[in-house]
């Protein structure tokens, strides 16, 4: 029984936290609220770490590490809202192949993912999140070569040099690379509540692309990864709004005692902390299962995106009233790990529908069968 | 990350489940005792617990000279995921073996070590932890009860305790009174042997919601225990409670799923009803608490690290029970919800339902483990105390005064 990180685990993530510190990604979160252009950009930091390639094997020019450690730099970059593009570009650098994979891995080019969610027991269908409403829109569809549909809210898409597109052709899922540069691609990148993510709607009209040979597992397998980076950049910036939390409630008095004596205060933040600690719980989850147990990846990716984004909600609202009315004022910065939490709950599926595929895995393995 | 036993360990699992496999056919049932069958259940359960005894597998943790085994408590963990396994009982003085025996080994006397754990090893004699009191639970250090020396060195008790598990069939209890009011409240306690029974014990059966009665209330009137019945110093009785709440904290971070609540076990509850199995609110509270459930079974393997390395878990594990109790009661909630009203009839889960309330508070409140991990983990400062330094008689008076204003 070993269920916690290794040494090497350890190292990697003092090693990102190190080169996360150097530009003041919070800061710049506030100012590309107001002009985009002030939006940190640190796949330099990305490249030069050799994260582009993290989840890419040795002989392709990777570093062949796991989705646990990926998921570590993930939790990091979320303590900083580090604008990374790992969310984009590590789950493309699955699919993708050949000299692509190469560029990706080196990071020459930047992947973004345009993900298709995966059918559940109730739903037969790969979907995409709609641009609006309750209604899942169909996922692209594959003629030959020839990509056709439309995709939103895809993140880190605005910048990518290189998309991986998941297309049905038929019933089957496949992954299309495709360059947003040529002919009948259009990227257009919305502005977001959060800032810190480059985020596109993508459109394609009979987009020429490379049909790669990934399976509908491999593509399966991306969306989960995809799942469990989100959740662990949530993990991370809950970890930052405990720290700062608790920080200011032993700095602040009223009626002549620390805020943090009172129970009111002191219980709230215990239940960031219990949801936090699960949440870690279940990245260690995802990452062991996303390594040695697959067939319960779903499941634990699933449940991480869950459990994070729950504490990432309760984190986020905590850290603006521990602090009162400064907290929700537009020079603090707690605010920017709300507009963190906002957004992230409602991308890649968002947070409800993860919860229902919790709950789908589980009664499917106890032999449900759901009435139409 | 690795979930395998290393090499020593598979070698012991594989020793206690060649017992196991050899001795289970005379194992009792899992289930608790039936009304006017108690006795009879009883007697099953020492027997059981005397043939692991004998086979090495209870109080494997304590040092060899007293009967244990001196292993980790790894080895512990490793025994009762295969008892769980096989479908048998494990030991029936969980309370004794796990707590009380080691209290008395960290703090007893060579003469009380010599006298009382061999016993308790073999079930001969059952031992109960006689710590709350009816005005003192999460304020443990206010207990009432009242051991007073008597001339002849003896002590004699006067008071109340309550929540005590098996009671009522103890031969033994380990009880925490006052030796000192003129002094603040910590500072007067100590640790006794009280034999259950001694003229002046009464042991009445305590009823809860679920209709059973887990716990029993105990009554002491002038009943008098010799004066090598204290265990450790007079007065230091509060530093020898502490040791046996380490040794809890021990045993359910090494046990974080012992309840039985299972993520897969409440899917297959809901998944026999396809509607249900097809309810967008019925899927979303499933998947909220089985994510709650998952956790948790995670949160153990960490704590079971912890303690493979030779550590404890650090005090944020008792927010695993908050997190239990609280999926578990949305889980009933879920559960009758789809069920309708005859899942409160008689059941597993309406025994799960009228069960978790009470566990709410068990083992301390919920609200009492948020302060404790808020000021140990999270370095928060404490409340502002008005009993600190203040005399425990002087401290009763301001109470009474305060409650009549």
């Amino acid at each position: 029984m070993n269920f916690e990180l290794s040494d090497e685990q350890n190292a990697l993530q003092e090693a990102a936290r190190d080169a996360l510190s150097r530009i003041d990604t919070v800061a710049a979160a506030r100012e590309a609220l107001e002009d985009e252009s002030k939006r940190a950009d640190l796949w330099e930091t990305a490249e030069a770490a050799g994260w582009t390639g993290l989840l890419v094997p040795e002989e392709q020019g990777g570093v062949g590490l796991g989705p646990l450690d990926a998921m570590l730099i993930a939790a990091e970059a979320g303590r900083t809202l580090a604008p990374v593009a790992l969310l984009g570009h590590l789950p493309a650098t699955l699919l993708a192949e050949g000299d692509e994979l190469q560029q990706l891995a080196a990071g020459e080019k930047r992947g973004a993912f345009v993900p298709a969610m995966p059918p559940t027991d109730l739903d037969h269908a790969w979907t995409v999140d709609p641009q609006s409403g309750l209604r899942r829109s169909p996922a692209p569809s594959l003629d030959g070569n020839k990509v056709t549909g439309r995709v939103h809210w895809v993140p880190d898409a605005a910048k990518a040099d290189l998309l991986v597109v998941i297309a049905v052709d038929g019933t089957e899922p496949k992954a299309v690379v495709i360059d947003p540069s040529q002919g009948g691609v259009k990227v257009e990148p919305v502005v977001s509540y959060d800032q810190t993510r480059p985020m596109a709607h993508v459109e394609f009209d009979a987009a020429e692309g490379k049909v790669v040979s990934a399976s509908a597992d491999d593509i399966a397998r991306a969306w989960s990864v995809a799942q469990g980076l989100i959740a662990a950049e949530s993990l991370g910036s809950v970890e930052e709004a405990l720290e700062r939390s608790v920080q200011y409630s032993k700095e602040r008095y009223t009626f002549g005692r620390q805020i943090g004596s009172y129970q009111a205060v002191k219980h709230a933040l215990v239940e960031v902390l219990r949801l936090m600690e699960n949440a870690r719980s279940l990245m260690y989850y995802a990452g062991w299962a996303g390594q040695d147990s697959p067939e319960q990846f779903t499941l634990a990716a699933h449940a991480f995106r869950v459990g994070a984004g729950e504490a990432l909600d309760f984190a986020s609202r905590e850290l603006i009233s521990v602090h009162g009315g400064i907290g929700a004022t537009w020079e603090h910065d707690a605010p920017l790990f709300f507009r963190r939490a906002q957004l992230s709950r409602r991308l890649l599926g968002g947070t409800a529908s993860a919860a229902d595929r919790v709950a789908g895995e589980l009664l499917a393995e106890a032999g449900a069968r759901p009435a139409a | 990350m690795d979930l395998n036993d290393t090499p020593e360990q598979a070698e012991y699992r594989a020793k206690v489940r060649s017992w196991i496999e050899a001795n289970k056919a005379g194992a009792p049932g899992l289930g608790g005792a039936e009304l006017g069958k108690e006795e009879a259940w009883i007697a099953e359960r020492r027997d059981w617990q005397r043939k692991l005894a004998e086979g090495g597998f209870a109080g494997v943790t304590w040092p060899a000279e007293f009967g244990g085994q001196g292993l980790g408590p790894i080895n512990q963990v490793i025994i009762t995921q295969e008892l769980q396994e096989a479908g048998v009982p494990g030991i029936l003085d969980v309370i004794g073996i796990g707590m009380l025996g080691p209290t008395v080994i960290a703090h007893g006397t060579d003469d009380q070590k010599q006298r009382y754990l061999a016993p308790m090893l073999a079930a001969d004699e059952v031992w109960c932890q006689l710590f709350s009191e009816p005005a003192a639970g999460s304020d443990l250090a206010g207990i009432q009860t009242k051991a007073e020396v008597q001339p002849d060195g003896s002590w004699k008790l006067n008071g109340q305790k309550v929540w005590t598990t098996n009671a009522h069939f103890a031969s033994y209890g380990l009880i925490l009174a006052r030796t000192n009011s003129d002094v603040p409240k910590h500072k007067g306690m100590s640790m006794f042997i009280v034999p259950m029974d001694a003229e002046g014990v009464t042991i009445r059966p305590l009823r809860q919601i679920t209709g059973e009665a887990e716990f029993n209330e105990v009554f002491f009137d002038d009943c008098v225990i010799p004066a090598d019945a204290v265990v450790g110093p007079v007065d230091g009785g509060w530093m020898v409670a502490l040791t046996t709440l380490l040794f809890e904290r021990l045993a359910i971070g090494a046990g974080s799923e012992g309840f039985g609540y299972r993520a897969d076990r409440f899917a297959a509850a809901i998944a026999s009803d396809p509607v249900a199995a097809a309810d967008h609110d019925v899927r979303h509270r499933l998947g909220k608490l089985a994510t709650d459930l998952l956790a948790l079974r995670f949160t153990g393997f960490r704590h079971l690290t912890a303690i493979e390395r030779g550590g404890l878990p650090g005090s944020e594990a008792a927010l695993g029970k908050v997190t239990a109790v609280k999926a578990a009661i949305a889980a009933g909630d879920l559960i009758a919800d789809v069920i309708g009203p005859d899942a409160l009839a008689e059941g597993e889960w309406a025994y799960l339902i009228s069960f978790l309330p009470g566990l709410k508070s068990a083992g301390g409140t919920e609200e009492i483990l948020r302060n404790m991990v808020g000021e140990r983990v999270l370095g928060l400062p404490t409340e502002p105390r008005l009993d600190k330094g203040i005399p425990f008689n002087e401290l009763r008076a301001l109470e009474k005064e305060g409650a009549s204003a």
